[in-house]
């Protein structure tokens, strides 16, 4: 009961963040890029109900642009590593052979190199870009997919039901639908659910040290570093981003502690 | 030991040798290669770019560009270029940094020192934080440490070193404990301490269920029937089972290790490969990038597989 709780708050904030992403910059209808330095680290007010930073700039209106920005590219990310490394490892397990050794051996290679390190590569391809992001956190997270949903469906494959629906002829398509798919979607979603969280963690990561999105580009990293220099004047600035963050965190961290004990 | 059992010890070393080979080829291909197009692709004029990291923004001038041009071969067609790249790196040479000009294999020995210290202060307070907390959660669970062994992890999860790093430094700037720098053992703790928190936030939850296991099972139960004193019974029956999954979990905290490290050392100016290499990123000085990505994915892979050995060495299952 106690745990059912703690899965409905996750969901909720989870909701609630999506909507404020989502709908977000339309609803605040606010220029986040727009300055106004005659209204500089201003405390909430019912004109900017989060504030001001340094250069005058609303913060809900950045916020919401960030968010939308974080949780879109993460989950863009998530998408295009979960549908690939699904269907590779399925593949894999199924025909085995050499497919299989060649996918392992490239997944292999891709786990040599922490995914940090080689976001942070491919981000120094093209500085400030969004796509080099995309594709490193795809890249780096398609193996975790790949190999688990391999090594689920090679037991799978063997259970006496698949077994049964080999011997009436039925094809790898059903079996995948009826046997595999049914018992490997929880797995895959809490596997999003951790990529979800480390996607958004990693941007917001390299935002910070200046190599990730680039300002005047609101991020959830690049507004912390912004707005560190501030955290005596106006600590309710910086507290924005980073309470953000760690509530996407922990919305992403509750709903896979149910998955888990489900 | 005679010829049969090393023939076995052969048997399954090998697999994870030629594995983590095969990773360490494979990681200095792709770095090797994302380096060398990185060189190629860079926007912007490359050479007034280092003449800048190197004279500083001021003092740059054409003449200054075509010399460091001239200097690097930065005109030569790029299969001249790619050539010359493996060849170099193929001897092991990681050639000289673009901004400074000094041997980037001096630069990254230097640093390597530091993030080792970091990393390996960061694992060992781990073990401090999160061994006990585990082992009061495993030892009864459901009990009050259990409850809050869970809320301290979870939460812990939700500051990752990153932004509890950035807390760190906002709380601390102003009293005695030095946020950033280097040079004292006091300048060690902060990130240490941060990155170690990270760690045990996984690591107790880990401890605890491999208790609990450990302590539910039937041998246990059955070292304790037939009349074995409590301490035999842990040493020989329960030591080795609980101590498998906390070191293969190990090998999952590398990479968050090595992230945290780069992250860390950044936001603390700790001067090690990992801010090393942020810096070289802003400065595009693409060799440093290449050597101190290709240091920390080695090294990775090396402790990997000394992970895998040591679970090796722990489970005779395996063997």
């Amino acid at each position: 009961m106690k745990l059912t709780t703690l899965h409905r708050i996750g969901w909720l904030l989870l909701a609630a963040i999506a909507v404020f992403a989502a709908f977000g910059p339309a609803l605040t209808g606010t220029d986040p890029f727009a300055q106004d330095l005659r209204a500089f680290l201003q405390a909430p007010a019912l004109a900017h109900p989060l504030g001001t930073d340094h250069l005058g700039r609303s913060m809900l209106a950045r916020l919401a642009d960030a968010a939308q920005l974080s949780l879109g590219l993460a989950a863009l990310s998530v998408l295009s590593a979960a549908i690939p490394g699904t269907v590779l490892g399925i593949l894999a397990a199924w025909y085995g052979g050499a497919l299989e050794k060649v996918l392992l051996f490239i997944s292999d290679s891709v786990l040599a190199l922490p995914g940090l390190l080689l976001v942070l590569l491919l981000a120094t391809l093209a500085p400030g870009e969004f796509w080099p992001l995309y594709l490193g956190l795809s890249l780096a997270f398609w193996v975790e997919y790949f190999r688990v949903v391999r090594a689920s469906a090679r037991t799978l494959f063997a259970s006496p039901g698949v077994e049964a629906s080999l011997l009436l002829g039925f094809g790898l398509g059903y079996i995948v639908r009826r046997h595999v798919w049914p018992e490997l979607a929880p797995v895959v979603r809490t596997l999003a659910s951790f990529g979800l969280a480390a996607a958004v963690l990693a941007m917001a990561a390299l935002g910070f040290v200046g190599v990730g999105v680039k300002p005047p580009r609101p991020e959830l990293g690049v507004m912390m570093t912004e707005l560190l220099p501030y955290y005596q004047e106006a600590p309710w600035l910086i507290a924005a981003p980073v309470g953000l963050l760690a509530t996407t965190l922990l919305a992403l961290i509750l709903i896979q502690h149910e998955e888990k004990n489900a | 030991m005679n010829a049969q059992t090393l023939i076995s010890l052969g048997r399954s070393l090998l697999p994870v040798l030629l594995r983590r080979g095969g990773q360490a080829l494979a990681v200095g291909v792709l770095v090797g290669m994302l380096s060398f197009l990185m060189m190629r692709w860079l926007p912007g004029d490359f050479a007034y770019r280092i003449a800048a990291g190197r004279y500083g923004y001021d003092l740059v001038s054409a003449e200054a560009a075509e010399a460091v041009r001239r200097e690097l071969a930065l005109d030569a067609p790029w299969y001249v270029a790619l050539a010359g790249w493996w060849q170099q790196l193929l001897a092991f040479d990681l050639g000289n940094s673009l901004v400074i000009g000094t041997p980037v294999v001096d630069e990254i020995r230097h640093q390597l020192g530091h993030t080792l210290m970091l990393a390996g202060a960061a694992l060992g307070l781990s073990l401090l934080i999160g061994l006990p907390l585990g082992v009061a959660a495993g030892l009864r669970p459901g009990g009050w440490a259990d409850r809050l062994g869970l809320l301290v992890s979870v939460g812990l999860r939700a500051f990752p070193p990153f932004l509890l790093g950035l807390l760190m430094v906002i709380v601390f700037a102003g009293a005695d404990l030095p946020a950033a720098g280097h040079g004292e053992a006091a300048n060690l703790f902060l990130p240490a301490l941060t990155l170690a928190l990270g760690l045990a936030a996984g690591s107790s939850r880990i401890v605890r269920e491999a208790i609990r296991n450990v302590l539910a099972s039937e041998h246990y139960a059955f070292a304790q029937t037939k009349g074995l004193p409590l301490s035999l019974a842990v040493w020989r029956h329960a030591l080795r089972n609980m101590a498998l999954p906390v070191v293969a979990y190990l090998g999952v905290q590398l990479a968050f290790v090595i992230e945290g490290v780069v992250i860390l050392e950044t936001l603390f100016a700790w001067p090690g490969i990992g801010h090393a290499m942020v810096h070289a990123v802003f400065w595009r000085d693409v060799p440093m990038i290449q050597g101190t990505c290709l240091m920390l994915a080695l090294c990775f892979v090396m402790l990997n597989a000394l992970v895998d050995l040591l679970c090796l060495a722990l489970d005779p299952r395996h063997r």
